[in-house]
């Protein structure tokens, strides 16, 4: 790596964030579709507490995850249409560094955000307050599985005419054993008993996908662009 | 090795391969898949807990352990395809995707008519059945993945990029699944019981999974052979050889 | 010939499945300025993207040279809701120089002086092109690869572009680009892509 990868790595951050926060109905919207599903379950399941918050978890990690296909979608697109992407393939730095800062970015505009917000949700579900904070860190390391996990598919379907719908499909059955582990930790903690198991794991996952994920994004990027 | 791998690669060779592969394989499987449902589905005792309906495990187990293995085998056809660059592994890799999709809906369908008898219902949610059907769904990504591609070249990569990822993830499904059902049910039986099966079932039932593995090769070896046939008919090599 | 800044050897070019060329063969060493020509759909455009390493699929034959490579191509390669200056400060392609008065002094060979903190999008895409072009002035990259950069120039513009061209190459660096409009530079060295036509 060249003396300036650290600089560039920055700067590079900065982007994206700055252009993010240069279109806020972009990083807000998520978090209304997020409110407005969760509010659909009351609606649909009938408004009895107690059923309510047996399926709080579940329903708040469905809808996370949900959340997060839709968000995938837009990682990459932009840079794509506008030869940005091009531009940083052809960067000397990493690639599969420099797609796990715009992944990074995207997590901390998508998921944290998220996991910050989600007490309010957990209140709509009536779930015990005393998962909350269990809740909101399995969301805050799910999420980062899941933005790994949808960066993969994004990567690969970037270049598609219709990939939204291809990216939520080639997602899903990976984002399975996040949804397990986010779900048992949550429901463990709202019964009374020790989550620290499931966060481990959670853990474990975000970590290794840290690790592994970089290299398959950049190989489905250069893949996309050959295309 | 590598020799031999490198040959695989190139279409004429791989073309006569597997003709004669063909040739001694298709008699091989008939006879094994024939001698092994008679005797499972009909010679082997009955189970002293199922009675007769446990006889669908003789299509339903050797359905399911091909279809994984069939996915790693896609997988490592992927690996070929990537890192040597192997352009029969782009065609190994359209052929085994539909098969394996094939055998995993095959061991689901079956899956699903053992549980009625025993458990009562068309679909019960076990650590199995769940990860056969996510298994399924990763086959059928890499599926749909391929065909999105207008280009052929870049679908075979990307599909190995997602395939070489699924590899990776199954354990984990796998894993977290298991995990999960005991969550949920404590008191669970499982399908094949902690009890040793006995002999006189194992015997079918291993040659049904080898019985299998020979079905699968020759489905994918014929579906290689058709690719090579439709995009190669134009070539002097394959003309010479039809005639 | 270690130091090449590009050597393309008997490249043979595909898309989908129509080969456009076979053969070309090219080599680029320090100080050479190469125009490639060809009929509207003769593969320029891939080759230029083939020569950046974009596109290996399709591409047969052996691409070597140089790592420090600025290549623009059709896209613009700028985020639309970050200004002109912004854009050049935080470039993807990573070579280039983020000196704040570089970039203005940059900006103004171009023409574009006093659009500094313009957004992108709201520039034409005349403008946004010579943003674009703008990393020529900023970039310590050797070898250029322009795909087109005289489109939606005029007279003027052209000339100071011919000029940067031009003194790139004095000071050891290569240059590669196609146009459709004559130039003016000289010892300029002519690839013309329809000898290559499969």
């Amino acid at each position: 790596m060249l003396p300036e990868a650290g600089a560039f790595l920055r700067y590079q951050g900065r982007r994206h964030l700055q252009v993010a926060l240069r279109r806020p109905s972009d990083i807000v919207g998520p978090l209304i579709f997020f409110l407005m599903v969760i509010t659909l379950f009351p609606i649909g399941l009938g408004p009895d507490p107690t059923v309510l918050a047996a399926l709080a978890p579940g329903i708040l990690w469905v809808v996370a995850l949900l959340s997060s296909l839709v968000v995938s979608g837009r990682l990459f697109q932009a840079d794509f249409e506008d030869g940005t992407l091009e531009q940083l393939v052809l960067s000397p730095h990493p690639l599969a560094i420099s797609a796990m800062v715009e992944v990074l970015c995207h997590w901390l505009l998508s998921g944290v955000l998220l996991a910050l917000a989600s007490p309010a949700f957990a209140v709509l579900l009536n779930m015990p307050s005393r998962a909350i904070p269990v809740l909101m860190t399995s969301l805050a390391l799910g999420t980062l599985c899941l933005s790994l996990i949808g960066a993969v598919a994004a990567s690969l379907t970037v270049a598609l005419r219709r990939g939204g719908v291809l990216l939520s499909l080639l997602s899903i059955p990976l984002t399975v054993p996040v949804l397990i582990f986010g779900t048992a930790a949550v429901r463990e903690a709202a019964l009374g008993y020790d989550p620290s198991s499931w966060l481990a794991l959670l853990g474990a996952l975000a970590a290794g996908g840290c690790v592994l994920a970089p290299f398959a994004i950049a190989a489905g990027l250069r893949i996309s662009l050959e295309a | 090795m590598w020799s031999i791998v490198h040959k695989m690669g190139s279409p004429p060779w791989f073309y006569r391969f597997a003709n004669g592969a063909i040739a001694w394989l298709l008699p091989i499987v008939l006879v094994a898949l024939v001698v092994g449902c008679v005797w499972g589905l009909l010679v082997a005792p009955p189970d002293y807990r199922q009675g007769n309906s446990y006889r669908i495990i003789f299509i339903h187990v050797p359905a399911a352990v091909v279809a994984l293995a069939g996915y790693y085998v896609m997988a490592t056809a992927g690996l070929m395809s990537i890192v040597w660059k192997i352009k029969m592994a782009d065609t190994a890799m359209r052929a085994l995707a539909p098969v394996g999709a094939a055998l995993t809906f095959v061991a689901l369908v079956t899956g699903s008519i053992w549980g009625k008898p025993t458990w009562g219902a068309w679909w019960v949610w076990d650590a199995r059945i769940t990860s056969m059907l996510i298994l399924l769904f990763l086959y059928l990504g890499v599926m749909a993945l391929s065909e999105a591609f207008d280009n052929k070249a870049a679908a075979a990569k990307a599909c190995a990029v997602l395939s070489l990822v699924g590899t990776v993830n199954i354990p984990i499904i796998y894993k977290s699944v298991d995990w999960w059902y005991s969550l949920h049910q404590p008191a669970s039986i499982k399908f094949t019981g902690e009890s040793a099966i006995d002999a006189s079932m194992l015997y079918p039932l291993l040659l049904m999974i080898v019985a299998f593995y020979g079905l699968f090769a020759l489905c994918v070896l014929l579906r290689m052979r058709t690719e090579l046939l439709t995009t190669h008919r134009q070539t002097s090599w394959l003309r010479s050889e039809l005639s | 010939m270690a130091d090449d800044l590009l050597r393309l050897e008997s490249i043979d070019l595909e898309r989908g499945v129509r080969r456009l060329l076979t053969g070309v063969s090219l080599t680029v060493r320090p100080g050479d300025c190469w125009q490639m020509l060809g009929s509207n759909g003769s593969g320029k455009t891939s080759l230029m993207r083939a020569m950046a390493g974009l596109t290996r699929l399709g591409v047969q034959g052996y691409r070597g040279g140089t790592d420090s490579v600025l290549y623009q191509g059709h896209l613009p390669g700028l985020k639309p809701l970050l200004s002109c200056r912004e854009n050049l400060r935080w470039h993807g392609s990573g070579r280039v120089t983020c000196d704040g008065q570089k970039i203005d002094a940059a900006l103004a060979r171009v023409g574009l002086e006093g659009y500094e903190d313009t957004v992108i999008c709201q520039l034409s895409a005349g403008q946004q092109r010579r943003v674009g072009l703008a990393r020529l002035w900023l970039s310590e990259a050797l070898l250029w690869l322009l795909d087109e950069p005289f489109t939606a120039i005029d007279v003027d513009g052209t000339a100071i572009l011919e000029a940067q061209i031009q003194h790139h190459c004095a000071t050891g660096g290569g240059v590669v680009f196609t146009s459709h409009q004559p130039t003016h530079l000289p010892e300029l060295k002519v690839l013309d892509l329809d000898k290559y036509a499969a």
